[in-house]
C-alpha cells in the first residue's frame, strides 16, 4: 500500500524558509498571510491490513521520520 | 542514406559530413546506439572539433610535467614526491536553463576529473559571469549558481578557497560558469584513464543510470539559444553530493591499496565516452554489456545508457584478481556497482544489449577520428577603427567620483556576499583565502605553499584577443607572486560565442596566441584547459572571454604572507612597476564612467614581466601587504587595502587616468615606514597609511563612506 | 588522553579534528561510525560534515549508527561526548543534547570567524577557560539555528551578536552533568594563528583535561 505522511513542522518553532517565501509572494504582488513550508514522504509498504500498515508508519515517524522537538505528522492509508 | 536516419542524425546535432565519415569509417550505415555514440563523442564540446586545430599551439612542456594535456587532468610534480592536478571546467548552457544544478554538477563533475587520477581534491576556485543585477533574472541566475556550488561543495567537503565574479551586459543570456579545482597526491598514487590489458574488468561504480542530460553534451553545450529555447531543455542532471563524497573515499581506498589498474570518470558522453577512451588510450577493444548497468529508470534504451549523463559515476578498470576487494570497498563505502564490460584485444568496442549487438565500432574512431575542423577566421572589420579611438571618460569626473561608482560595482566591491557561503577552511589548509589576490594554500608536513589565481577579461580580450589573453597571464601570474609562489603551471577555459562564425573563430585563435606567448616568456606550461563555444543568446555572442587558471609554488611560504588587511598607520605606501600610460581602454572605469568599449589596450611587456613577477616574489617574505593593481586601477586598489585594514591613506598620485588605468604589471606595497623595497623596479614611494580619509592630492573621500559602498556592493544588491 | 573521532558517510571534518586534538597534546584515533567498542577510548568527539548527505534531517540517520550506542554509555559513563557542528546536531538528534536544529535565520550557509563569549565553565569544553572570555572561532554551518523548545539546556558558550538566530544566542550547550556538550562554530579551526585564529585551542585543551568522570 502506498502510506502519505505528512511531517509539520509544530506551530511555534521558526520556518526561515516559510518566512521568506511569503515574503516574497509579496513582493511580486500575491495576498498570502502565512507560508509554511512542510514535507510528503511516500511509503510504499508491503501488506493489506490497513491497521498494521498504519501501526508501521506511525513506528516509521516517531522514530525517524519525524523529530518530535520540531516536528509533528499525520499518516493517511489508502482505503 | 535512408529518410529515417537523416532526420534522426540532425537531431542529434550532427552534419550530413560527419554521418558521411561514420559510413566511411564503419563501412555501413550506423545502427542507432552507434549513432548516439558518435554524436556525443563528436559533439564539440567532446571532440573540440573546431578548436583542436589551434589548441596545439600551446606549450605543453616543462621538466615539472608529469601529465600533460589529454588525460583527465593535468599533474605537474611540486617537489618531495608530491604532484598537485588541476583542471578547469565550463557548466556554461546547463547553468541557464537550471543555475543551481548546473552550477552543482559542474562542481562534481570537476572533482571527478582530479580525482580520476588519483589526487585528493583539496580546493575549488569558480569564476561566474552574469548580466547586469538590475535585471531581477540575473539575481535569480546569480542566486542559483552561488547556492548550486555552496549546496554541492559544502557537502561534499572540498572548500570553495576563491574565485571571480563579474557584471556585464555582454553575459546576459549568456552566464558563464566555470570552475578550477586542485588535487594533491604522492607519485606513487598517480592512475591514469586507461582500460589496461585485454582481460581487465570494467567496472562500473557510483549512481544508478537514468536518463539525465540525455542529450545533453550535443545538444545543450554544443548549440546556441534561441527565443524557442525552451523546446531544447533536456533532463537536467542532478548532483548528489554526498554519493559523490563516499565516491572520492572509495577511489582514494583503491588507490591507497592499488587496486585498479585505471579509473576514467563519467562526464559529458557519459558511458560511450568511459568505454572508448580509456580502451583508445590503451589501443584496445572492449565488450560491454548494457543489461548489468544499475538503472534507476526501467525500459531504457541502449542509445539513451550510452548518452546517459547520469552523474557520480565511475569506471574502474580491476585485473580480474582483485575484482572481489575491489567490489568490498565500494560496499564499504555504500556504494553500488556493477561489471559492465571487459577489455579485448583491439580495434572494436562491442556493445550489447538485450542479447544483441546493438554497436559494434572501433573503439579509438570515437576520438581519434572525430572530426576536425578548421575554420575560417577574421578579424572584425571596424578592428582599426575601434583601436584608432581611444577610450575616456567625461572631464568633469574626479577620483572621488569614480571611486563612488567603482567601489559600488558588484564585479569589484565586497565579494563576502558569495564567499561567506561556501566553506573555505575546510582541511586547515586556506592561509590566504578568498577576498585577496591569488589564494595561498599550505602543503602540511611541508614548508610549501600552492597558490592559484583565476583571471578573466572579457573587455580586454574584446577589443585585442591576443594583448588581452596575454596580459590574463601575466596578471594571475603576479597574483600569486604576491603570495609568495612562484609560476608553475596554467590551465585555460576558453568561452567564447558562435565558431561559425569567422570574427569569433578569429578571436579564439588570437587568444590562443596570447596565452602561449605569454606561457613561453615565463616558461610555463599549459597542462590543460576546456573550450566553451556557442555563448550566443539571438544572434549576439559574448566578450571572448578566456579564464585563466595558474598555479604557483611558494618553497617556503612566507611565514607572514601578505593579505589585504595587514597596513597599519606610519606604514608607507609603495608603486611598483612600469609607468602607467594612462590608457583606459576596456577598464572597468570605462565601463562604469563612460559606458563604453573602445580603443586598444596596452600591451604585456614580456620582460618587464619576469622582473615585476620574480621581485614580487621576493617581497612577500617581507612587506605585510602586496596588491596587484587590475580592475579600478590603482585609485581602487588604495581603496581596497585601506578599507580592509581600517586605516585611510593620503597618496600624492592625481593625474585621474593614471589613478584609473590597468596597465600590466603594476603594484602595489605597504612597508614599514622607511623600509624600501629592495627589488630591481622602477618604484616611488607615493603616499603614507593613517587617517580617517582616502586622500588623492586635495580628492578625499571619508574611510567609512568607501567602506560602506565596498561592503554593501553586491550584497545590498542581493538582500533586502 | 586518547580520543575516539567518529567517522560517518560524509564526515569531512574528522582529520581536521585530528590535527587538532594531537595539536593540543591529545591522542585522536579515527573510528568509523560501524565500530561497536569504544572501551579504549577516554572520550569521543564526533566531527563536523555531512554525515548521511543531511539527508531526512541533519543527524537524523547518523544517530542510528552502530557506533552511537557506545557514544550514548560513554556518555551515561560521565565520558567526555564533544559534538562539533554536524556532531552537535547529531547529539541533539540522538537525545543526548535537549533541543534541535532549522536552518540559519538569513537562510544561507556562514563561513566567517565569530565572537563567542563563554557563559560557563562547567563543561569539558570551557573548563580551561573563564567566564566572559571572549574566543574568536569560525563558524561555518547552513543549520546552525539551535532551537529548545524546553529550554533546557545549558549554554555555555554564547554569540556576541546574532549570526544565525540560535536560540538565546547559544553557539555550545552542554547537559546537566557538563559532559556532553555541542558546539556549533569549529575550534579545531582555529588552533593556528597562521590561519586566522589560535582562540580554539583552550575549547580543546578543556576537552583534553576533563576528568574521566565529571
Amino acid at each position: 500500500m502506498r502510506v502519505r505522511v505528512e511531517i509539520t513542522r509544530r506551530p511555534e518553532i521558526a520556518d526561515p524558509e516559510g518566512n521568506t517565501i511569503r515574503r516574497a509572494l509579496r513582493d511580486l504582488g500575491h495576498r498570502v498571510s502565512e507560508v509554511r513550508v512542510d514535507r510528503v514522504i511516500h511509503l510504499d509498504i508491503e501488506g493489506d491490513d490497513r491497521a498494521e500498515i498504519t501501526a508501521a508508519a506511525e513506528r516509521m515517524c516517531r522514530e525517524v521520520l519525524a523529530n518530535p522537538v520540531l516536528e509533528d505528522f499525520t499518516i493517511e492509508v489508502p482505503s | 542514406m535512408s529518410q529515417t536516419a537523416e532526420d534522426v542524425h540532425r537531431r542529434l546535432g550532427m552534419t550530413d559530413s560527419e554521418y558521411e565519415s561514420i559510413v566511411t569509417i564503419l563501412g555501413r550505415d550506423p545502427r542507432p546506439a552507434e549513432l548516439a555514440m558518435y554524436s556525443v563523442m563528436w559533439s564539440e564540446h567532446c571532440s573540440y572539433k573546431s578548436s583542436r586545430r589551434h589548441l596545439s599551439r600551446f606549450p605543453t612542456e616543462a621538466p615539472w610535467v608529469v601529465v600533460g594535456p589529454g588525460e583527465n587532468a593535468g599533474v605537474v610534480d611540486i617537489g618531495d614526491g608530491w604532484l598537485a592536478a588541476l583542471r578547469i571546467e565550463s557548466h556554461n548552457h546547463p547553468s541557464f536553463v537550471e543555475p543551481y544544478q548546473g552550477a552543482a554538477t559542474g562542481v562534481g563533475g570537476i572533482l571527478r576529473d582530479v580525482f580520476t587520477m588519483g589526487a585528493r581534491p583539496i580546493a575549488l576556485w569558480d569564476q561566474i559571469r552574469f548580466g547586469p543585477l538590475e535585471d531581477p533574472k540575473n539575481r535569480y541566475l546569480l542566486n542559483g549558481v552561488v547556492s548550486g556550488i555552496a549546496g554541492y561543495g559544502n557537502a561534499v567537503g572540498v572548500p570553495t578557497v576563491g574565485g571571480e565574479i563579474e557584471f556585464d551586459d555582454a553575459y546576459t543570456g549568456n552566464p558563464l560558469v566555470n570552475v578550477m579545482c586542485l588535487g594533491i597526491l604522492r607519485r606513487e598514487q598517480l592512475v591514469l584513464g586507461t582500460a589496461g590489458p585485454p582481460g581487465s574488468i570494467a567496472l562500473l561504480l557510483g549512481k544508478a543510470t537514468g536518463r539525465d542530460g540525455i542529450g545533453g553534451a550535443s545538444v545543450l553545450a554544443s548549440s546556441s539559444f534561441e527565443d524557442e529555447s525552451t523546446h531544447k531543455r533536456p533532463s537536467v542532471q542532478v548532483g548528489d553530493p554526498f554519493e559523490e563524497k563516499k565516491l572520492i573515499e572509495a577511489c582514494l581506498e583503491l588507490y591507497d591499496l592499488d587496486l585498479v589498474v585505471g579509473v576514467q570518470d563519467l562526464g559529458a558522453a557519459g558511458l560511450s565516452c568511459a568505454t572508448s577512451e580509456p580502451a583508445g588510450r590503451a589501443g584496445v577493444g572492449m565488450e560491454v554489456d548494457l543489461d548489468t548497468v544499475h538503472v534507476r529508470e526501467p525500459g531504457m534504451t541502449a542509445a539513451e545508457l550510452l548518452m546517459s549523463e547520469s552523474q557520480e559515476r565511475m569506471m574502474a578498470f580491476v585485473d580480474p584478481d582483485k575484482i572481489e576487494e575491489v567490489i568490498a570497498v565500494a560496499e564499504k563505502w555504500e556504494i553500488e556497482s556493477a561489471v559492465v564490460g571487459v577489455v579485448r584485444e583491439g580495434p572494436d568496442l562491442v556493445v550489447r544489449h538485450h542479447d544483441r549487438v546493438v554497436a559494434q565500432v572501433p573503439a579509438a574512431s570515437l576520438t581519434d577520428d572525430a572530426p576536425l575542423y578548421d575554420r575560417p577566421a577574421s578579424p572584425p572589420p571596424d578592428l582599426e577603427a575601434v583601436w584608432g579611438s581611444p577610450a575616456g571618460i567625461p572631464e568633469e569626473v574626479t577620483v572621488r567620483d569614480a571611486l563612488e561608482v567603482l567601489l559600488d560595482d558588484p564585479g569589484i566591491g565586497s565579494a563576502a556576499w558569495v564567499y561567506e557561503q561556501y566553506d573555505h577552511m575546510l582541511f586547515l589548509n586556506t592561509v590566504v583565502g578568498p577576498g585577496n589576490d591569488g589564494s595561498l594554500l599550505r602543503l602540511k608536513g611541508t614548508r610549501k605553499g600552492l597558490a592559484v589565481s583565476t583571471d578573466g577579461n572579457g573587455r580586454l580580450c574584446r577589443l585585442d584577443p591576443r594583448r588581452g589573453s596575454a596580459r590574463l597571464v601575466y596578471e594571475a601570474a603576479l597574483n600569486v607572486a604576491v603570495t609568495g609562489a612562484r609560476p608553475l603551471a596554467v590551465v585555460d577555459n576558453l568561452n567564447f560565442g558562435n565558431p561559425e562564425k569567422s570574427e569569433i573563430m578569429w578571436q579564439f585563435v588570437e587568444t590562443v596566441a596570447g596565452i602561449s606567448e605569454a606561457c613561453e616568456t615565463l616558461g610555463i606550461p599549459v597542462v590543460g584547459g576546456n573550450v566553451s563555444f556557442y555563448n550566443e543568446s539571438d544572434g549576439v555572442d559574448i566578450h571572448p572571454t578566456p579564464v585563466v587558471g595558474l598555479l604557483g609554488l611558494a618553497d617556503p611560504m612566507p611565514v607572514h604572507p601578505p593579505r589585504f588587511d595587514r597596513a597599519e598607520p606610519g606604514m608607507d605606501l609603495w608603486l611598483l612597476g612600469p609607468d602607467s600610460t594612462g590608457n583606459l581602454s576596456g577598464s572597468a572605469a570605462e565601463r562604469a564612467l563612460a559606458g563604453s568599449l573602445t580603443g586598444r589596450p596596452t600591451a604585456g611587456d614580456p620582460e618587464m614581466a619576469k622582473r615585476v613577477i620574480e621581485s614580487a616574489t621576493r617581497l612577500a617574505h617581507l612587506a605585510p601587504v602586496l596588491h596587484d593593481i587590475s580592475d579600478g586601477g590603482l585609485a581602487t586598489a588604495v581603496s581596497e587595502i585601506c578599507i580592509r585594514s581600517g586605516v585611510g591613506a593620503a597618496v600624492d598620485v592625481t593625474d585621474i587616468d593614471h589613478l584609473l588605468c590597468e596597465d600590466p604589471h603594476r603594484f602595489l606595497a605597504v612597508m614599514p615606514s622607511g623600509q624600501e623595497p629592495e627589488v630591481d623596479l622602477p618604484k616611488s614611494r607615493i603616499g603614507s597609511m593613517g587617517g580617517d580619509d582616502i586622500r588623492f592630492g586635495e580628492d578625499v573621500m571619508a574611510l567609512a563612506a568607501a567602506a560602506a559602498l565596498y561592503t554593501g556592493a553586491l550584497s545590498g544588491r542581493m538582500t533586502g | 588522553m586518547k580520543i575516539a573521532v567518529i567517522q560517518f558517510p560524509g564526515t569531512n571534518c574528522e582529520h581536521d579534528v585530528v590535527e587538532a586534538v594531537n595539536g593540543a597534546g591529545g591522542k585522536a584515533e579515527l573510528v568509523w561510525h560501524r565500530a561497536t567498542d569504544l572501551s579504549g577510548f577516554d572520550g569521543v568527539v564526533l566531527p563536523g560534515g555531512f554525515a548521511h548527505g543531511d539527508y531526512l534531517r541533519t543527524g537524523a540517520i547518523a544517530r542510528f549508527s552502530p557506533v552511537m550506542a557506545e557514544v550514548s554509555g560513554m556518555a551515561g559513563a560521565g565520558l567526555p561526548v564533544l559534538g562539533i557542528c554536524n556532531g552537535f546536531q547529531i547529539l541533539c538528534e540522538a537525545g543526548l543534547l535537549p533541543g534541535a536544529f532549522i536552518a540559519n535565520r538569513d537562510l544561507a550557509f556562514i563561513c566567517r570567524f565569530v565572537e563567542v563569549e563563554v557563559t560557563s565553565t562547567d563543561s569539558i569544553l570551557t573548563g580551561a577557560a573563564l567566564v566572559g572570555q571572549r574566543l574568536r572561532i569560525p563558524l561555518n554551518s547552513y543549520q546552525g539555528n539551535w532551537v529548545d523548545p524546553t529550554h533546557s539546556g545549558k549554554v555555555v558558550l554564547r554569540y556576541v551578536g546574532d549570526p544565525n538566530g540560535s536560540q538565546d544566542g547559544a553557539a555550545a550547550v552542554a547537559n546537566e552533568r557538563g559532559n556532553v556538550v555541542g558546539v556549533m562554530p569549529h575550534p579545531e579551526r582555529a588552533a593556528d594563528e597562521l590561519l586566522g585564529s589560535d582562540h580554539g585551542r583552550i575549547l580543546l585543551e578543556g576537552l583534553l583535561q576533563a576528568p574521566a568522570a565529571v
